[in-house]
């Protein structure tokens, strides 16, 4: 009797926990300012929010043969939402849907710089006038210097440090 | 068992605010990717209004569905992950 009150206790902290943590990545989604963060509100949900859920469940049911079911639909939300988080995120950062300025540290700086640097070389047998604003491409000022001088070439060249690979 | 009636009512309001403000952003997103992120976040409520079901009646109907949700959002995420990356068109 009093073990039964104390359970419904935890389970009912248990699920109105993990239902807040919908709504905090409801908030999230709606308050954040770009992409990257916004998928930072958006995995809470989906894996905390999930193991306090099928907690609360397990809790309530109170048998043992339930707890592998439980664990393996956590276990599939483990696995596959990093990888389909990693997924969006480099669609996101290839296509530019973040904000540089908000950004404090970009860890993939220093390989796009590489794969920008090599890029001339691959567009010298494409041809001249992308070659040329392919090599002003690196720095924000070089490019307001390309654009003045190639303004319709540097256009397509924007990316192609980023979609080298 | 009044417990978790009580529990049950909240539960519902807060995943009802949270699969609205999903929508919010899923009609608003600027982009593909916003659109798919408020997409599984609503997979989320979805699944989380399951669970929730079954832990008031205590009963593991659902239980398969909730799997099965889990890998079709997955599935479908990482699709619309890759059409966006292959999407744009080859610049040179």
């Amino acid at each position: 009797m009093n073990t039964d009150l104390i359970l419904d206790i935890i389970t009912a902290v248990c699920l109105i926990t993990g239902a807040l943590m919908s709504l905090a990545a409801g908030i999230g989604l709606l308050r954040f300012p770009d992409l990257l963060s916004r998928m930072h509100a958006a995995t809470k949900p989906q894996v905390f929010g999930l193991l306090l859920l099928l907690t609360g469940l397990g809790l309530q049911l109170g048998s043992w043969a339930a707890v592998p079911l439980l664990l393996i639909a956590w276990l599939f939300q483990l696995l596959t939402v990093p990888a389909s988080a990693h997924m969006v995120g480099r669609a996101g950062y290839r296509t530019k849907h973040l904000r540089r300025e908000i950004l404090s540290v970009d860890d993939l700086d220093a390989v796009v710089e590489a794969a920008a640097e090599e890029e001339p070389e691959a567009e010298i047998t494409a041809g001249d006038a992308a070659a040329e604003s392919a090599a002003a491409e690196p720095g924000p000022a070089e490019a307001d210097a390309a654009a003045s001088a190639a303004g319709p070439v540097r256009k397509d060249q924007d990316n192609s440090g980023t979609r080298k690979d | 068992m009044e417990v978790l009636s009580v529990a049950q009512i909240i539960v519902s309001a807060v995943l009802a605010l949270a699969a609205v403000l999903a929508l919010v952003r899923l009609a608003r997103g600027p982009s593909l990717l916003d659109r798919l992120l408020a997409i599984d976040v609503l997979l989320a409520v979805v699944c989380a209004g399951l669970i929730v079901d079954m832990a008031a009646g205590r009963h593991m109907n659902n239980l398969t569905l909730v799997v099965a949700i889990c890998l079709i959002g997955f599935i479908g995420s990482v699709a619309v992950a890759r059409f966006v990356t292959d999407g744009r068109p080859r610049e040179h």
